[in-house]
């Protein structure tokens, strides 16, 4: 006897239900709002102005941010990131162009005022301004902010330029030493005044106080250290609805103490969803149909993506390619390889040409020279240090092994590369430095880690990368302000160096290079600061401290639902302050 | 029946205070007996580098300087009781079942667990549902059809979906399913409570590709069974006293088949909840296994030691759902 198919009939029941699923189901933006402004309009350009209210913007990012907290962070995303939530003394204006990259007044009146002798800034503080719970936001606060920076086993991810230009004698900061007083690198005689005291004069300190969070207002009653990074407390047009989750990501909604005259903010979007952990590729497609508004790291599409926007007209409408003011370098371990002659065979060895061809070749960036990128003030082209910053170049072989033979290792020598493996660019990079150093006996051990753990644990951790032999690694640098200095005393000072979160990654303690940061200091006149910098990124470059890599050009697409979009020189990808959905 | 539950649930407590002995041990004892300083080892709790402040923090926080036995008991006192844990900032409390604090995300193990575990059991549940229903089926059609068309395509779709990895079939169902069929969302988690449809479409995919491997598996084991079972002599003396041959299929001959698929079933189940890595991976899951994965790879100790004590409390709960549905599928075990 045949058995009834009432198993065949659940089967196509099962179907349709999936069926009925998928139309009552949610879905994002389709893309489909009009036509793309066109092809890079939105480098010099706002792109799809508007004032509309409403709407939910949707940010996501493949890794996880490296914290929360505006004190704690340091990837120009982060800091571009925290303006939604946060305000500082200073800050960048919201603006395409040059424009955009000079300080300005945020919660200060105005500029910070120098002492004659430049050791000396005075901010002045709006009034009235608050915090989400109606708070008024005083001097004292800003105290504090930067006070809790000096304590670098709480605080591991933000710069350290306060603790180390602050004239604060040993103080530890305000968790080993409560008493808020005993920290003279900031008075307030006021509570509307705030006094920055140096250790020794510095010219461009606006510039300092400008570039990050790190003068965000903290109330002292709410910090909680590290876990302060999972509900900061607003200052900015939005705040957390709930605490930011590590690895998930967390929403935003409309602070209503927020005081809307705030220039450089907008408060259009009724929500704000931040997803973190968002598989590269699957961000790239959610992003091309508008699902996601914003790939938050702001370093561009990844390979799939590129091609499908660059052969689509109406895709390519959507898209630009700015020259992001980053380097993508690979900084060189001088204590994992401590010869000199060593570390030019690296360089001689490693093939330009795929280097800047995993990159993204045209559309990923220009082959570099010098370190500083060449939007950075006073920049010279300088000269090629054992390569050659042109297409097709595959490195030289012959100089490699003439190097290898001066260093005492003919043969080559073995030493771990790291990179970020959730950047496929990166990956393939590393991949391209194996294989093109392998031909002279140098073997790179890859080895890939998380972006939001990179700098902190891995490649910026000293003990680490002697720990595991780490002898380069990919990395990029955008300039934290667009000087020199602002470039490169993280890269390159000896003071700079830190047991986590450290930028000097090529552990340089080179006693000219610390000479010449000194005279910077002293030296009024940016033209004769700038030379002095040409000559730190030459040094750099010539002790075979670093290869160079490329300046990056990111292909970054904006979905036609996003409103009020530019690219924001000091940030190097969309401004993130201003954007709505409606 | 009541006597067989408790036996089961008896030993399945012995079994978790076993594992967990044996995973405290893995964690803390044998990096001692090879060597490492109580500074190294809670360098590796610490997860990033440390100062020479946070290891003493950890150090006295977990009480590394303690003789073993003193350290598993307050582990298990702050699972049974709760624990506090201090930053150096402030004083955090912990409450039972406290399987530990992540210095590294700073926050509690159980607080992360609790709030990924919504996700695995989505991703989880749904597709068991799918691939039981759908393998059982199969496996039973191609069991009465053996030899058939049906049958033989059948196993070389089931073969198909065992040799196939989760991570191709996912990648290529979020590429066209998705991206250019536009026939389902985006894959994310909403909340069931929130919204039944939301969450359901958002995770039908996932579902479906988990479902496509482990079906495959469910179905050659039914039919396996089913072949079996449909040649014992008491399936002949069931069709012989007149019964209907659904009443047989089902009753009968199902039945006793369903045992080697229940046992498989608990384990899959309880392994899935600590385990669907590169399904969670691939479609950007922010469940159990992608917790375990970032652990992993952040050196994150406690959170490591957290997933493990978790899913080998699931395989051992699903065991013992497992053995209760033999008690009432099969008469023979629940009277042994």
């Amino acid at each position: 006897m045949r058995v009834r198919p009432k198993l065949m009939a659940l089967s196509s029941g099962l179907v349709a239900l999936s069926l009925g699923l998928a139309a009552c189901g949610g879905g994002g933006d389709d893309g489909d709002g009009g036509d793309g402004a066109g092809y890079n309009a939105a480098i010099e350009n706002i792109v799809n102005p508007s004032d509309k209210k409403g709407g939910t913007l949707r940010m996501a990012i493949s890794s996880d941010i490296d914290s929360t907290d505006p004190g704690n962070m340091y990837y120009a995303w982060s800091t571009n990131f925290v303006r939604l939530y946060s305000r500082m003394l200073l800050t960048y204006p919201a603006k395409p162009g040059d424009e955009g990259r000079k300080p300005a007044p945020d919660l200060a009146e105005d500029l910070g005022t120098p002492s004659d002798d430049y050791k000396t800034w005075t901010y002045k503080l709006k009034r009235g301004q608050k915090y989400e719970d109606g708070t008024e936001i005083k001097a004292a606060d800003i105290k504090y902010a930067v006070a809790r920076t000096f304590d670098r086993s709480v605080l591991r991810s933000g710069p350290s330029y306060f603790a180390d230009m602050l004239d604060a004698g040993d103080y530890e900061g305000p968790y080993k030493d409560k008493n808020l007083d005993n920290f003279k690198g900031v008075t307030t005689p006021d509570d509307y005044t705030v006094v920055f005291h140096l250790k020794r004069p510095f010219p461009e300190f606006n510039e300092l106080v400008n570039f990050s969070g790190q003068t965000a207002p903290v109330p002292q009653d709410k910090d909680k250290g590290e876990r302060y990074g999972l509900h900061p407390v607003s200052s900015g047009p939005y705040k957390w609805e709930g605490d930011y989750t590590p690895g998930k990501g967390g929403t935003l909604v409309p602070n209503d103490q927020w005081d809307p005259s705030d220039p450089h903010r907008k408060q259009l979007p009724a929500k704000i969803e931040m997803i973190a952990g968002l598989n590269a590729e699957e961000l790239d497609n959610q992003l091309l149909k508008g699902d996601i508004h914003v790939d938050l790291a702001g370093s561009g599409v990844q390979d799939n993506a590129r091609k499908t926007i660059l052969t689509d007209d109406k895709l390519k409408e959507q898209a630009d390619n700015p020259v992001g003011g980053f380097h993508w370098y690979l900084p060189i371990n001088s204590e994992v390889v401590p010869n000199v002659e060593c570390r030019k065979a690296m360089i001689w060895a490693a093939d330009r040409d795929a280097i800047w061809r995993a990159y993204g070749g045209d559309v990923g960036g220009d082959l570099a020279t010098s370190i500083m990128p060449p939007d950075v003030d006073g920049r010279e082209k300088g000269t090629d240090y054992y390569t050659k910053a042109e297409k097709g170049y595959k490195g030289d072989v012959n100089k490699a092994k003439e190097a290898l033979q001066a260093c005492g290792k003919p043969e080559g020598f073995e030493v771990t590369m790291l990179y970020r493996s959730d950047r496929p660019k990166e990956q393939a990079v590393a991949v391209a430095l194996q294989q093109s150093m392998g031909r002279v006996g140098i073997k790179l051990n890859l080895k890939g880690y998380p972006a939001n753990t990179y700098v902190t644990d891995q490649f910026g951790s000293p003990e680490f990368n002697k720990k595991n032999n780490v002898a380069i690694g990919t990395f990029g640098w955008l300039s934290d302000w667009p000087t020199g200095y602002g470039y490169l005393w993280a890269l390159t000072s000896s003071d700079a160096i830190l047991p986590a979160g450290n930028i000097n990654i090529s552990m340089m303690k080179d006693k000219q290079i610390d000479d010449w940061w000194d005279q910077a200091y002293e030296t009024e006149d940016p033209a004769e600061r700038a030379k002095l910098y040409n000559q730190i990124d030459d040094r750099f470059r010539s002790e075979a401290y670093v290869l160079p890599g490329v300046y990056a050009k990111s292909l970054m697409f904006r979905p036609d639902s996003l409103k009020n979009v530019f690219f924001h020189k000091a940030f190097g990808m969309y401004n993130y302050s201003t954007l709505g959905v409606e | 029946m009541i006597a067989f539950f408790i036996r089961r649930l008896v030993g399945g407590v012995v079994m978790l205070l076993v594992i967990s002995a044996v995973t405290f041990l893995i964690f803390f004892g044998l990096p001692r007996a090879a060597g490492q300083s109580t500074d190294q080892l809670a360098a590796r709790f610490a997860g990033k580098s440390p100062t020479a402040e946070t290891i003493t923090a950890i150090k006295e926080r977990f009480g590394f300087d303690d003789p073993l036995a003193v350290q598993y008991g307050n582990f298990l006192k702050s699972i049974v009781a709760g624990d506090t844990y201090d930053t150096g900032v402030e004083k955090i409390d912990c409450p039972a079942p406290c399987l530990g604090y992540s210095f590294r995300t700073n926050q509690s193990v159980t607080e992360q667990i609790v709030d990924r575990f919504p996700i695995t059991l989505s991703l989880v549940v749904g597709a068991a549902i799918i691939w039981l229903l759908a393998g059982v089926s199969i496996g039973v059609l191609s069991a009465l059809k053996r030899g058939s068309l049906f049958d033989r395509a059948a196993m070389i779709v089931a073969l198909a979906g065992v040799s196939l990895p989760i991570f191709f079939t996912g990648l290529l169902s979020l590429t066209f399913v998705v991206h250019a069929w536009e026939l389902l969302p985006p894959v994310s988690y909403h909340s069931f409570m929130d919204n039944p449809f939301k969450w359901a479409s958002a995770l039908i995919l996932p579902w479906v590709t988990l479902a496509f491997l482990y079906a495959a598996m469910y179905a050659r084991l039914t039919r396996a069974g089913m072949l079996e079972t449909m040649g014992e002599d008491y399936i002949r003396t069931a069709r012989a006293k007149g019964l209907p041959e659904r009443t047989v299929i089902t009753r009968h001959a199902l039945r006793a088949s369903l045992t080697p698929v229940l046992t498989i079933f608990g384990l899959d189940v309880g392994l899935l909840f600590g385990g669907a890595i590169l399904t969670e991976q691939t479609f950007s899951l922010k469940g159990l296994g992608n917790l375990a994965l970032e652990g992993v790879i952040g050196s994150d100790l406690p959170v490591v030691l957290g997933t493990v004590v978790t899913l080998s409390l699931a395989v051992i709960v699903m065991n013992l759902v497992v053995d209760v549905m033999y008690g009432i599928l099969d008469p023979r075990v629940r009277l042994s």
